[in-house]
């Protein structure tokens, strides 16, 4: 193949010879960028600017209700405003936020290169941008989502919401989770296959068990929302009846939908920050982290629970108390593994030797806002007391002191510690110090002031109340306070220009911190390390200054470049042995491309075009097609050599590649939204009122078993595809066979779907129909993957060493003929149930 | 007590009911709770920055199996317990009680009560009328989206959700006019959903319902 140059160039040759292959080009070649130093900025960047955007219109809410019968804005805009206040913060704001901070600093912390998928994280930003901006646009045609953050059914059906208010905020939200979704994949991909080598999971640093953990939670937590918002979509544009009480639906399946997910969103939001906060205190206490393992247990304690805590928020739509009572326990548990963390950063500060500074003053702020907030949390998780404060300004007051204390102080402390590492230069700290107590104040003098008036009796989201009721003093110092908090904000942001402008340069590691990520240079370049460095213990007691210069010199693995190839290392997901060189795809404008195909089809959809709708997602698979194009060899290469005296096999041909994980990942946030959606089957049956429905599937068994059978058949093919493969014979005959059999399985869905009762006139329908179209896109793409690999193994990208195509069908044929199974057994089994069931 | 002040036609620490009582004795109890925890924890914030010495001797054991662990599980025990035992207390159980039923119905945006016992009566639109002293049973029915119903001084809120029926018990302890809202947000007008409750002394209920005819 090539010849390697270890050890050879100087520092300089060796960062030039990097920065042409990993670099991204000026001008308009930037929207090609795929890299996550780039990308990960830009998330935070856009992620700031939509929060000034929610965060004016928090200041509009505050001033509508700073005195009694304001008539400043009426409530038609105001709905507008409060929905969209908090959709922003919650969807275009928090979550990108620590999105982008994870995607920049993650790879550093670990010691890889980039992300697993570069050019996904580049698609999710564009899906990102494109639903961000087609949600705040539709405000400035007033036809802004109106119906809360949470959508509840049937206000937010068509019926009662029949402009394209809802739709923006179903499409545009879902278009943004994509890149919720696709961070998540390659995040969790990124942390299992590809930290420096040594560096087995207990030797992590504790912000990557954070971010592992909340990525595993995202990839389960969202898509019950996104199944629900497909749903709701689909009857508001095709009627059908999912959520109407008179034809068999119910607004209550919403509310599960929306909380199985919601929930956990809170956790999704904190965990991040707290990954922060469990970086930052033990650098600033000069101590390491008290109770790594404990707080590792305490996390994944607390994702596990997140999980079974959504009913907390239905508390007053009149479920059984006995019910109530198990979710209001579990509730209060969650407080353990919370306490197990605020003890542990104490205890480190207790038993080391503090200093103070500005991250640390955030920390505090922290603990002071999140405490409260966390112990209101507690009183709202016990029923009665629920009920009186459910929906008041109380819950206002509780969710902004965790949502603020326990995202928005650590990211300020995270901002502060880490600006450094973006900029290259210092803080200036004199704005910095006024700027926190300005937000500290007006942050607690604007919230604390709510839990009283929601004691009062003032209901959330009114736009207006008279002045009989006692909330007039209450309402005007809350928004007095909201607008020092405001001044604080713009004092945080000048603050940030003054030391872009006037910071002064450092030479490393200006906190004395032990993670990796200070082992860049400082800006980081592209690549990220000149070379990769072996960890031989836990990776937060490190030394940067030390290291800096060691891989800067090229002493590590892969510091070489050769054939223009960006290579990172990928190892063993437990040990973190080296066993791959896995090559990154470069820049490229695929990504924006797909980006723009994905909002024509948003676009179409919100104006209704549903044949365009539809051609459009023809294109986008097309696109994803090029992707594939893209990668591969044409020869078998073997083992090269990867630095340190070892050699190893490129990704394209071992097992456990990224690409192979990711897949398997996708797969199970696919399984989630499959679950979701037999839940949702299930729900209708047991709870939804007009059931049994007037008429059912009949004659649905021949073509059922059709429909396993073939997707069984397509299952094996793949498989005798595969094996084919590895035994140097051709695989083309099976891997054909199997989109045959797949076609057929289509075939017999679409002839289901013919058989069907009409899906508007009762859920029964409308559900076997939402089954239908899964299995219907499942067995599409089995046979799409499975026809690809077959091309790709014809044009010589496959061999028996280059299997991953081959895998990748095997996967998809297995995920298909399993949800043919279960999707037909539920479609023949809910006739049966439907005559059981019936309000029970 | 703090917060004394909180007398307000719609105050939940105002209460005038059994129900509106107990949720608001359970507050007071956890909100002085929560006021000590929240010492407990500054108290050792400020140690370990100041006064480390004394807490240092604390192994991370005690940290975080003491304070973490042991701690909110006593705390968190109790607290579920009783509140459980609480919310039983509020249920509209049958059980020796002859509770005086009345039909809520909300639409976007005004609520209607009927009263199936006062055949003829009815419905009254934005005004409801109870007997006082007597335990009141409220079926919430919805006839378009979900509304949340609540008069805060008497007890706790239960929504109306279209496809299903929820009732709430309330007991107004004296005679009087109270007043209700919605919660639960429905739409332009959810601002302004508020009602009226008058509770009329047992004798004088009938009379009162004949004369709302
Ligand atoms: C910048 C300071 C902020 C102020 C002054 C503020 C103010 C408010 C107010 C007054 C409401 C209640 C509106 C109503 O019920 O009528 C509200 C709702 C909300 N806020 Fe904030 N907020 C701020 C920051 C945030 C942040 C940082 C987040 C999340 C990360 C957030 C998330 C929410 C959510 C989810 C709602 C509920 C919206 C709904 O009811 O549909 N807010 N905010
Ligand atoms: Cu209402
Ligand atoms: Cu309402």
């Amino acid at each position: 193949m090539s010849e390697t140059m270890e050890q050879g160039p100087s520092p300089i040759a060796r960062h030039k010879a990097l920065e042409g292959i990993w670099g991204t080009g000026p001008g308009l070649e930037r929207l090609a960028a795929v890299n996550h130093n780039i990308l990960g900025k830009r998330f935070m960047v856009a992620a700031l600017v939509f929060f000034a955007i929610g965060g004016i219109l928090s200041m509009l809410i505050r001033a509508q209700l700073a005195t009694p019968n304001s008539a400043f804005i009426g409530p038609e805009i105001y709905n507008q405003i409060f929905t969209m206040h908090g959709t922003v913060m919650m969807f275009l704001f928090a979550i990108p936020m620590f999105e982008g901070l994870a995607m920049y600093l993650l790879p550093k912390m670990i010691g890889a290169r980039d992300l697993a998928f570069p050019r996904l994280t580049a698609y999710g930003f564009w899906c990102y941008i494109f639903g961000g901006t087609i949600l705040v646009v539709s405000m400035l045609f007033g036809v802004a989502p109106d119906s809360g953050w949470f959508m509840y059914t049937p206000l937010s059906s068509q019926p009662y919401t029949p402009g394209i208010n809802a739709d923006v905020w179903l499409l545009g939200v879902t278009f943004v989770e994509i890149s919720a979704m696709a961070a998540a994949v390659e995040i969790i991909a990124t942390i299992l296959k590809m930290r420096a080598p040594g560096m087995s999971l207990d030797r992590m640093p504790i912000y990557g068990w954070y971010i592992l953990v909340t990525a595993g939670m995202m990839l389960i937590g969202f898509p019950p929302l996104i199944l629900g918002s497909i749903l709701l979509e689909m009857e508001r544009a095709f009627d059908l009846p999912f959520f109407d009480p008179t034809r068999g639906g119910d607004p209550l399946l919403w509310q599960h939908l929306f909380w199985l997910f919601g929930h956990p969103e809170v956790y999704i939001i904190f965990l991040p920050a707290a990954g922060a906060l469990s970086t930052i205190i033990p650098v600033f206490a000069r101590h390491p982290l008290i109770g790594y393992r404990a707080i590792v247990v305490a996390i994944i304690a607390m994702a596990f629970l997140s999980f079974g805590l959504w009913v907390h928020h239905m508390f007053t739509v009149g479920i059984p108390h006995l019910a109530l009572a198990f979710f209001s326990a579990a509730s209060a548990l969650v407080a353990i593994p919370t306490a197990v963390q605020i003890f542990a950063w104490i205890a480190t500060i207790a038993h080391g030797r503090p200093r103070f500074s500005v991250p640390m003053l955030y920390v505090m702020g922290f603990f002071f806002v999140f405490v409260i907030g966390g112990l209101t949390g507690v009183m709202l998780a016990m029923v009665p007391f629920n009920w009186q404060a459910h929906d008041t300004h109380f819950v206002v007051a509780h969710l902004h002191y965790v949502l603020v204390g326990g995202f928005v102080f650590p990211m300020l402390a995270a901002g502060y510690y880490w600006l450094p590492h973006i900029t290259g230069r210092l803080p200036l700290a004199r704005l910095s110090v006024p700027a926190f107590w300005l937000i500290f104040i007006g942050f607690n003098a604007t919230f604390f002031l709510m839990h009283i008036t929601g004691l009062m009796g003032m209901p959330r989201r009114i736009a207006t109340y008279p002045s009989n009721f006692g909330w007039d003093w209450l309402n005007l110092l809350s928004s007095v306070g909201g607008f020092i908090l405001t001044m604080g904000f713009a004092l945080v942001l000048l603050d940030i220009i003054m030391m872009f402008k006037f910071g002064k340069g450092f030479r490393r590691d200006p906190w004395q911190a032990g993670t990796l990520e200070w082992a860049t240079p400082t800006p980081p370049p592209s690549y990220n390390f000149a070379a990769i460095p072996r960890v031989t213990e836990r990776a937060d007691g490190l030394s940067p200054r030390l290291l800096g210069p060691q891989l800067a010199r090229g002493e590590g693995y892969l510091a070489h470049t050769r054939n223009g190839w960006q290579e990172t290392l990928g190892v063993d997901m437990t040990t973190g042995e080296p066993d791959q060189i896995i090559i990154l795809p470069r820049r490229t404008y695929l990504p924006l491309v797909s980006g723009l195909v994905t909002a024509a089809v948003v676009l179409c959809m919100l104006f209704k075009l549903y044949w365009f709708a539809l051609g459009a997602l023809g294109l986008l698979v097309v696109t994803f097609l090029f992707w594939a194009a893209a990668v591969g060899n044409k020869s078998d290469i073997g083992p090269l050599p990867a630095g340190q005296g070892i050699s190893l096999p490129l990704d394209g041909e071992v097992k456990g590649s990224p690409t192979f994980w990711g897949v398997v990942l996708l797969l199970a946030a696919d399984a989630t939204l499959f679950a979701s959606l037999l839940f949702g089957a299930l729900f209708l049956v047991v709870v939804a009122p007009g059931w049994p429905p007037p008429a059912l599937l009949e004659g649905g068994f021949v073509p059922g078993m059709v429909v396993v059978l073939a997707a069984a058949a397509g299952a094996g093919l793949a498989r005798l595809g595969r094996r084919a493969n590895a035994a140097n014979a051709s695989p083309i005959a099976m891997q054909l066979g199997a989109g045959l059999v797949q076609a057929i399985a289509l075939g017999a869905i679409f002839w289901l779907i013919a058989a069907l009762p009409d899906p508007t006139a009762h859920a029964y329908s409308a559900t076997s129909l939402a089954l239908l179209v899964y299995l219907l896109v499942h067995n599409g793409i089995a046979f799409i993957v499975a026809v690809h690999a077959a091309w790709r193994y014809h044009a010589g990208f496959v061999s028996a060493r280059r299997a991953t195509d081959p895998r990748l069908a095997v996967l998809w044929g297995d995920y298909a003929g399993f949800a043919a199974l279960v999707g037909i057994l539920m479609l023949l089994g809910l006739p049966f149930l439907a005559t059981l069931g019936g309000g029970l | 007590m703090p917060l004394a002040g909180c007398t307000g036609l719609l105050s939940t620490l105002d209460p005038a009911g059994p129900a509106a009582a107990s949720i608001a004795t359970l507050w007071w109890v956890m909100f002085y709770g929560a006021t000590v925890l929240f010492a407990l924890v500054a108290v050792l914030l400020a140690m370990s920055y100041w006064r480390s010495g004394l807490i240092r001797r604390l192994t991370p054991l005690q940290w975080i199996l003491g304070l973490g662990v042991g701690m909110p599980v006593v705390v968190l025990t109790a607290l579920v317990t009783t509140a459980f035992v609480q919310g039983e207390g509020l249920l509209p159980h049958r059980d020796g009680v002859r509770p005086v039923t009345i039909s809520v119905l909300a639409r976007q945006w005004r609520w209607e009560f009927a009263y199936p016992e006062s055949p003829g009566v009815g419905p009254t639109i934005g005004v409801l009328h109870m007997p006082a002293g007597v335990p009141v049973d409220l079926t919430l029915e919805s006839a378009d989206v979900i509304h949340g119903f609540w008069i805060p001084r008497l007890g706790g809120k239960l929504d109306a959700i279209p496809g299903h029926v929820n009732v709430v018990r309330l007991l107004a302890d004296q005679p009087g006019r109270y007043h209700g809202v919605c919660a639960e947000f429905c739409g332009d007008g959810h601002t302004q959903m508020r009602f009226e409750v008058i509770a009329h002394a047992p004798e004088d209920y009938q009379a009162a319902l004949e004369a709302s005819r």
